[in-house]
């Protein structure tokens, strides 16, 4: 157990989400007959979820302030009609047409902050009122009719990366699994260089090199199963690769920059971060503006798969995103959440639907269970709470440890 | 004192925790701590911050609950597994906790009864015999407010009492109150401490934690010490005729000969001057809590604030700390003889101030933060690079912290809520020296806080005095501003009343100052 937990870090906490999504994934693929880790599922997965989780990543910092933003789903139907309309209607190029849309994301954005930050309307009213506003705005833009988008909005959307090399294995996804790979060699040598400077004890050699080991067969597994097969029509989704840079700018942002520290202090305790010299309200002001900036890259993404921006877009897209984060471990009374255990939380719900689906679950069943996976998972966060243990994964951690003995109080 | 309770009683043990062990992960809290309390008497446990006390009195009363711990404990001689707080209540005994647990916007009846509420015939609230009741418990621990008064609008000395009356309304035998008084000023403290004596006149028996030591010896008829998670001794004594450096040296390990530390001393010109500062309530509309108050702060000087609770000194700090509280009407500061113009706390830290809050948990702490982080929290700027924070200099900034203020912890990336009451108020201590200031404002920065660790603190303001920085210091307790500071000033109803040198200082002619019963000039 010990060896165990210095393989893995500290953190186990979001390790155990991960086996979570793992253990569902499995059990899918084998009740599906083999269906669920094919490459065109898996692309399919991503391709039909990864709008979903870029604005889980806005939300979770939204929640984490203690607010909330019901608003994304008609922000997101805005910028949709306004990058399909600018580019059919003036003509501008494509790219023209994304950066005005993404802008119209920011200022939407912008105005909901400056509800929030600076009259003091809660973000629950501001978005809800937003969510109105802008599904009336794309319906008066649009007229309700579906405008199409060029190909090279669908390659966004829709698109693969292209073969090189010419091997049966996609030459590009393997080069991204290799870059992928050499960052986790990298980053676990700087960690050992660093833990030494700092004088600490560091862990053993053996961990590190069965962690480098674990995370190259996982590397292995998904170079495989998106690049091996039909490398010249499918391999790793461009939607995957814009997730990913994605991922790895806000982890960074909401972890290693004051404006990231910012947010969790100011959802864990505002006074206490006033005090500390944190200027709350620019804090809320440009987490919302944040959040409806994505929601507009989730637009680009989505009108892009779909091959045109229609009136419907974007409707309840709000319940999937926010699902996402509190799955994913965030708390409702703000100050706790992260950027990779919501799109750990995404994955569950985007395995969820696939699995339903693939094993014939009807549409009435899935919304069920959908439903019951959220309301357990945060009614085991709150137990947690209770417990002193922040989140659901508490619980299947509880489970890996021996001892102390599970608490049993209530 | 008056015992007017039965010998009889006085000698049967009421409760006995015999060798209980608890541990967290990494940390073993309570190791084979054993402790008897006898009926009818009030049992004080001492011992250094984070010496496992609070985890005690939680093993015993079903916080932890039956399992999670090891050892037995035995309440009126059978053995008692508690799996949650709802038993040991049934049992007769009500922990009242460090951090008090009363619902802010419900009213004294409704938290008075909460989870035992008072029923009618229909299963429904009873609302005229549950006021009724709650008068009448009310007048029990002394409280003279209206039952329908929410929590909120009350002071943590009254909160206390309502803590009290909910836990006589659950019929209790064994009450156990952690650092009961250590937010409250003498005159309810003293209040507390005669309801503990008539409750132990009608045989309910206490255990009170405490780091004053002055009310421990005043009360307590028995005594156990914890070092480290075991017990060092346990010893019956008099109430009145207690030995407190006995306590000390059992908790410290070594005798403490002065409980403040020595200081010479050095001060230099005006480093910090306030003039003519007025603040309104934000509040109430037209209440002037700061009525033209001028003071000064001179290089190397310690000075005091006294006044009662509610004088106004907290508001007349947060009010210079970047306007973060009141409406500010007029009033001018200065630093180094150039004029500040702070409209946020931001701007105040950039100048060099520093405010160290008195409520740690509302204004103070993040609680779902770690350590290293808290310690950077206010002055972050510091330990980045290109707007990146450096997690290498974060640990070294938080490591150095630890190790200056013995912040009693695994390690630095454990979670704030996961110390000890006294080690979070250095981890509060920690944030704020870490800022650097100039001038450091601390609101009762002993809070809750063990005599060793109390005296490093002092020798922590007397090196920042020595830096040639100016410290503010605003206690309640009078011994410690008259331990420490230069220089006094006094406050009552918001105005400044006097300010004494340190020769001519007295509780007396504070007391008189705070209390604005005396002219305002004895220089
Ligand atoms: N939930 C927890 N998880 C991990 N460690 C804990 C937890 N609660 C307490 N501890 C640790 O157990 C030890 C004892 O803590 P406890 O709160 O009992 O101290 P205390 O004697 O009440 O101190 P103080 O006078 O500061 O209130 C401390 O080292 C503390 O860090
Ligand atoms: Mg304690």
């Amino acid at each position: 157990m010990k060896s165990l937990k210095q393989v893995l870090g500290g953190d186990v906490r979001q390790y155990g989400m991960l086996l979570a999504l793992v253990l569902l994934t499995l059990f899918f693929h084998w009740k599906s007959g083999g269906l669920v880790l094919t490459q065109s599922n898996a692309a399919n997965i991503l391709n039909g979820n990864a709008y979903i989780l870029v604005m889980a990543i806005g939300m979770v910092m939204v929640i984490v302030i203690g607010q909330i933003d019901l608003s994304v789903g008609s922000v997101a139907a805005v910028v949709g009609i306004v990058v399909a309309l600018s580019i059919k209607n003036w003509g501008i190029p494509w790219w023209l047409g994304v950066l005005l849309g993404l802008g119209v994301g920011m200022l939407i954005g912008m105005w909901q902050g400056f509800w929030l930050a600076y009259v003091g309307v809660p973000g629950f009213i501001t978005t809800l009122a937003g969510m109105m506003l802008f599904r009336g705005l794309n319906q008066y833009i649009g007229k309700s009719v579906a405008t199409t988008v060029p190909s090279e909005i669908k390659y966004i959307g829709g698109g693969y990366l292209p073969n090189i090399g010419g091997l049966p294995i996609n030459g590009s996804t393997v080069l991204l699994g290799l870059i992928a790979l050499a960052a986790v060699i990298f980053g676990e040598f700087r960690k050992r260089a660093k833990q030494a400077r700092l004088g600490s004890v560091p862990a053993p050699i053996w961990t590190m090199v069965v962690r480098i080991v674990l995370v190259g067969i996982v590397i292995f597994g998904a170079v495989w199963l998106f690049g091996y097969g039909e490398p010249d029509r499918l391999s790793f989704p461009v939607t995957g690769l814009i997730l990913a840079v994605l991922v790895l700018i806000y982890q960074f942002v909401t972890q290693r920059t004051p404006f990231g520290r910012a947010i969790y202090a100011v959802g864990g305790n505002r006074a206490a971060a006033q005090l500390s010299g944190i200027n709350t309200r620019a804090t809320y002001f440009f987490t919302m503006a944040n959040m409806s900036f994505l929601a507009g890259v989730a637009a680009v993404m989505f009108v892009g798969r779909a091959g045109a921006s229609s009136g419907q877009d974007g409707t309840m897209w709000e319940l999937d995103v926010i699902a996402s984060v509190f799955i994913g471990g965030a708390a409702v009374s703000g100050g706790i959440g992260t950027v990779i255990g919501s799109i750990i939380g995404g994955l569950v719900m985007a395995v969820l639907n696939n699995g339903l689906q693939l094993l014939g679950v009807g549409a009435d069943w899935q919304k069920m269970i959908k439903g019951l996976v959220l309301l357990a998972a945060v009614a085991f966060d709150i137990y947690n709470k209770t417990q002193g243990k922040p989140s659901i994964t508490g619980m299947l951690q509880r489970a890996f440890k021996k001892s102390p003995k599970g608490v049993e109080a209530k | 004192m008056p015992e007017n309770h039965e010998p009889t009683e006085k000698h049967h043990v009421i409760l006995e925790m015999r060798s209980i062990t608890k541990e967290f992960p990494g940390v073993k809290a309570l190791d084979n701590v054993t402790m008897q309390v006898r009926s009818g008497e009030i049992h004080s446990i001492c011992g250094e911050n984070g010496a496992g006390k609070s985890t005690l009195m939680k093993v015993l009363s079903g916080v932890y609950p039956y399992g999670t711990y090891k050892g037995d404990i035995y309440f009126q001689g059978e053995e008692m597994r508690f799996h949650n707080i709802k038993a040991s209540e049934a049992a007769g005994i009500v922990i009242i906790h460090q951090e008090l647990a009363l619902i802010p916007e419900l009213s004294i009846t409704e938290n008075i009864f909460l989870g035992n509420e008072v029923k009618n015939r229909f299963g429904g609230i009873d609302w005229t015999s549950a006021h009724a009741k709650a008068a009448e418990l009310m007048a029990r621990v002394g409280l003279n407010a209206d039952p329908t008064t929410p929590i909120k609008a009350l002071g943590v000395g009254h909160q206390q009492l309502v803590e009290i009356a909910r836990a006589l309304a659950k019929n209790v035998k064994l009450l156990v109150l952690d650092e009961p008084t250590s937010a409250l000023n003498e005159e309810d403290s003293a209040h507390l401490l005669e309801l503990m004596r008539g409750l132990r006149s009608k045989g309910i028996s206490c255990i009170m934690i405490s780091h004053k030591l002055n009310e421990v010896a005043a009360i307590s008829d028995g005594i156990t010490i914890i070092r480290d998670g075991l017990t060092v001794e346990s010893y019956p004594t008099v109430p009145g005729e207690v030995d407190e450096d006995r306590i000390i040296r059992g908790m410290v390990g070594r005798p403490l000969d002065n409980r403040y530390p020595h200081h010479e001393p050095n001060h230099g010109d005006v480093l910090f001057e306030v003039k003519n500062w007025r603040v309104e309530s934000p509040i109430i509309p037209g209440r002037i809590i700061c009525k033209d108050s001028s003071f000064f702060v001179r290089k190397g000087e310690i000075v005091g604030f006294a006044g009662l609770m509610g004088a106004g000194r907290t508001e007349l700090a947060r009010s210079i700390f970047g306007h973060s509280y009141g409406v500010f009407h007029h009033g001018e500061a200065y630093l180094h003889g150039k004029q500040l113009k702070l409209s946020n706390p931001k701007q105040a830290i950039k100048e060099g101030l520093a405010y160290v809050p008195e409520d740690r948990k509302m204004l103070g702490l993040n609680l779902l933060d770690d350590i290293k982080r808290t310690t950077v929290s206010a002055d972050i700027g510091r330990i980045c690079n290109y707007n990146i924070i450096d997690l290498d200099q974060e640990f070294i900034a938080a490591e150095e912290y630890r190790k200056s203020l013995r912040i009693k912890t695994p390690t630095v990336h454990e979670g704030i809520n996961k110390l000890s009451g006294g080690n979070q108020q250095k981890v509060v201590l920690a944030k704020w020296l870490f800022t650097q200031p100039e001038v450091l404002i601390l609101d009762e920065p002993t809070r809750g806080i063990d005599v060793g660790a109390k005296y490093e603190i002092y020798t922590l303001i007397h090196q920042m005095a020595d830096a040639g920085k100016g410290v503010i210091v605003i206690s309640s307790e009078l011994p410690e501003l008259l331990g420490i500071s230069d220089r006094i000033y006094t406050i009552f109803e918001g105005a400044i009343t006097g300010v004494l040198d340190r020769e001519d200082a007295t509780q007396e002619n504070l007391l008189r100052l705070m209390t604005g019963t005396a002219p305002a000039t004895v220089r």
